[in-house]
């Protein structure tokens, strides 16, 4: 890095504002404060953290929803001026003994889908913002030019200032801004930066980078906030970074109230991983990138918009190819302490297309979804051009996940002469064109061309090419793999109605984070009926919010097993992972903890994100229903390829006489059957739930659970 | 070339010495809980668990807080371990140390002072 060229860019910063506070330690995971920017008219305060806000909120993305709930209005869009974009941590988050505890969680309403999103993200960001002494960090209002939020941990210093020439891609802006606030060469490692890219400027799918030095590779690493378009409202606000500085961190930085138990707990954890992570995931050696070949067995990856989930090509992504490009042997932690370490990264990769060709870079990835995303659902076998198309979507803040779906869909759209040359400036989207892929990167980035339309997201791409291009509506509503105008994740549910549910009932969107049960539903036929499909689907998305609401990664909780973990009553539970947790929640914070509090923790958080999305106009039934694409084959190939297979539903489950049925007869008997199933499951989830048909928490049931607040009581009644 | 204590066990009468020589050095007790080499007794006879400075630690530090000396010495940087452990669970010999009243771990350096308090040369330090 050229130091004069950092100390220039540096010397332009100009002061806009500045607020000192006093520096206290973190007690018990809690700095009972958060911090308040507003962009426009310069403000920044303290604002106190209540026993009340922890009792209900807990913290993370329970903390993130409270703000926000207060900060915006019913009418809030999201580039009005007081859209907040909010981080939190969590009281576990910045434990460096057991892993996966760095995470941060962001919440913003969404571009895409008009409620609150939510992200889990890793990175140093969070911890350090954390023992800066704020237990979240609420930014509202929007910048008159381009600036920068910056906490300095170390003084007890919060500043905006401009920042008119660092360049906006992550992957460059991160290293300038971490050189300008190191305190002196070799104290990289206690500056994050989070940032976004180009593409923010003209594209709805974006993400923000959360940086991590990595002292080995003496390059910014990046982790992603990716889903809902959260870089579109950074860069709305005018945002071009945020920097922090600490470097205080030690394992008892959280002040834990029994130091020994984390250590002896995270402890029992890293050597579980060292001995079972080359069998089990082989995360440090691959990353999730091993699901590749997994998901291709067991017909399950997505391929061409995801019509299929198996083709003999998809070998070409599979791990090993992948293996090939990661440097291994590296202790590849997204924050210190986590021995899962499934961060790989493309050491020395030379991009051949756009502004960055030539050079050598560093790039975070691909992991699973980005290998699917961006490489079997387009038809990309080579696994180089995926890693160019991950660096390209990291550095300009593009979401990989809704990119991938995204550009599937105009690859479909574009195979059915919906879209051709001339409407796409030229480009040849056939499946597999990796140059034309790129191309549309690029133009995001840009801001020209048909990168734009794509960039827009499925949801206003159906719109645009049934009102410019006379497509039929209800061809794209069927192809179109979003729902709540978000892009669906890259796993194919056609086969399991529970996963359907996971993806589909999602309160944010349809991302896999609140329940992955394919396996269980699909391949081990564990939850056979409706009532055990929605526990499962009442259960796992209330663990698995847990994590957001503690600062943690979900991936120590499964992607690592204890050798015993099949020979217990419910292994996909891992019950004694979950007795880590509840031991690690005590062990910092002192409080009592079970599983059933744990569970409670959660739903008053999730159905507090709920009746959100009912008083930003979302969160009825209507959008939990899934496009028929993730639920069974919409063309006849479709249903061709897998005949066998559907005639065998149709017949054994949905005990229809099929003989003598036309193709189109068979399709439209399995498509009401399936949406038949769906809307049973919906009714039995909602019940378990405690919701009325129409999807809305009860009264009764938010008094039950602790979340019966005058002003949530307020939105439901207008529904009920 | 590497400094590293060489053991013999089949010399070792389990007297302790070392292990008390180790901990009141560095931590001022006589705590075998604080020591950096430990002796086992079993039915065999005794077994003497040291680092052997292999270094499989060193790649596991993401602060790179252990780092290897001029002789071949793994060395812990207090001033940059964040107390994460991961190098306890690494290591293949389960030679890196922990106590419950430390935030970070700790090793043997190879200082040699345990050689001196042996009666029976069951421990040398070499360099090879």
């Amino acid at each position: 890095m050229d130091l004069e060229k950092i100390n220039a860019m540096k010397a332009k910063h100009k002061l806009l504002a500045e607020y000192k506070y006093e520096l206290k330690p973190v007690i018990k995971g809690y700095n009972r404060r958060t911090l308040y920017v507003n962009l426009s008219n310069l403000e920044i305060k303290e604002k106190p953290v209540s026993d009340k806000m922890i009792d209900k909120f807990v913290g993370g993305k329970g903390f993130d929803l409270r703000l926000m709930w207060d900060g915006v209005k019913e009418t809030t869009k999201w580039n009005d001026e007081e859209n907040e974009i909010c981080i939190s941590f969590g009281p576990l988050c910045g434990n460096t003994n057991y892993p996966g505890s760095g995470k941060s969680i962001v919440t913003t309403i969404s571009p895409l889908t008009g409620i609150p999103v939510d992200c889990n993200v890793g990175g140093h960001f969070g911890p350090y913002t954390k023992f800066s002494g704020f237990d979240a960090l609420e930014i509202q209002g929007k910048a008159a030019e381009d600036i920068i939020v910056y906490i300095d941990g170390d003084k007890g210093i919060v500043q905006i200032m401009t920042a008119p020439d660092e360049d906006l891609n992550s992957h460059v802006a991160c290293e300038q801004f971490i050189h300008e606030f190191a305190d002196a060469p070799g104290k990289e490692q206690f500056v994050s930066v989070v940032s976004s890219g180009e593409a923010s400027q003209h594209v709805l799918i974006t993400c923000l980078n959360f940086s991590f030095w990595d002292k080995r590779r003496q390059v910014a690493r990046l982790k992603q906030a990716g889903r809902g378009g959260t870089g579109t409202v950074f860069r709305d606000k005018h945002l071009k970074a945020l920097v922090v500085k600490y470097s205080g961190l030690k394992s008892d930085s959280n002040h834990p109230v029994d130091l020994p138990t984390l250590q002896k707990t995270g402890l029992k954890v890293h050597k579980e991983i060292e001995v079972g992570d080359a069998k089990q995931c082989r995360m440090r050696e691959v990353g999730t990138a091993h699901l590749m070949e997994i998901m291709d067995d067991y017909d399950l990856l997505p391929i061409k918009n995801f019509k299929y989930g198996h083709l003999p090509e998809a070998r070409s992504l599979a791990s090993w190819e992948f293996k090939k490009l990661f440097t291994q042997g590296m202790p590849d932690g997204c924050w210190y302490g986590c021995s899962l370490a499934c961060c790989k990264a493309v050491d020395n990769f030379i991009p051949r297309t756009g502004p960055y060709k030539g050079q050598k870079v560093c790039v975070d990835g691909p992991e699973y979804e980005t290998a699917a995303g961006c490489g079997s659902n387009l038809c990309i076998w080579d696994p180089r051009d995926v890693v160019e198309i991950n660096f390209y979507c990291d550095t300009y803040g593009v979401d990989t996940i809704s990119f991938g779906t995204s550009t599937a869909f105009a690859m479909e759209c574009y195979e059915y002469g919906i879209l051709n040359k001339e409407r796409t400036g030229g480009l040849d989207l056939t499946w597999g064109n990796a140059d034309a892929v790129l191309e549309l990167l690029h133009q995001m980035a840009k801001g020209e061309g048909f990168g734009i339309i794509v960039g827009q997201g499925v949801r206003r791409m159906k719109k645009i090419f049934v009102e410019l291009y006379g497509a039929e509506p209800q061809l794209l509503q069927d192809i179109g793999m979003e729902a709540k105008g978000m892009e669906y994740s890259q796993y194919l549910s056609k086969e399991s109605l529970a996963q359907q549910g996971g993806y589909t009932l999602a309160l944010k969107g349809p991302q896999h984070d609140e329940a992955w049960l394919i396996f269980m539903d699909m391949v081990n036929n564990a939850i056979p009926t409706f009532e055990d499909k929605a526990e499962a689907l009442h259960y796992f998305p209330m663990f698995r919010t847990w994590f957001g609401l503690q600062g943690l990664c979900k991936l120590p909780w499964n992607d690592i097993e204890p050798e015993d973990n099949a020979m217990t009553d419910e292994p996909a539970k891992v019950p004694e992972h979950v007795q880590n947790y509840i031991e690690i929640y005590k062990a910092v914070t002192g409080k009592h903890l079970d599983k059933e509090e744990l569970i409670l923790q959660s739903e008053r958080v999730y159905n507090f994100q709920k009746v959100f999305c009912l008083r930003m106009g979302g969160g009825l039934r209507q959008s939990d229903i899934p496009p028929y694409r993730a639920m069974g084959p919409v063309t006849e190939e479709e249903y061709l390829s897998r005949e066998e297979r559907y005639d065998k539903a149709l017949r054994e489950k949905a005990g229809i006489n099929i003989d003598g049925m036309s193709l189109q007869e068979k399709m439209k008997a399995l498509q009401d059957y399936r949406y038949d199933q769906y809307n049973k499951l919906v009714d039995a989830v909602y019940k378990r739930k405690g919701w009325t048909k129409e999807g809305i928490p009860t009264p009764e049931h938010l008094k039950k659970i602790g979340m019966d607040l005058p002003e949530v009581l307020e939105v439901v009644k207008r529904f009920i | 070339m590497k400094k590293y204590l060489r053991t013999f066990p089949d010399q070792c009468i389990a007297c302790r010495a070392c292990e008390t020589t180790c901990s009141k050095l560095y931590f001022k007790v006589d705590d075998t809980e604080k020591s950096s080499i430990r002796i086992t007794e079993n039915a065999e006879g005794s077994s003497i668990n040291v680092c052997n400075q292999c270094e499989t630690c060193v790649t596991a530090c993401q602060t790179l807080a252990l780092r290897v000396n001029s002789q071949g010495v793994v060395i812990l940087d207090k001033s940059l371990c964040i107390g994460c452990l991961m190098c306890v669970a690494a290591c293949p010999t389960a030679s890196m140390q922990t106590h419950p009243d430390l935030l970070n771990p700790f090793k043997c350096i190879s200082c040699g002072i345990c050689v001196k308090s042996c009666p029976t040369e069951a421990i040398k330090l070499v360099m090879e």
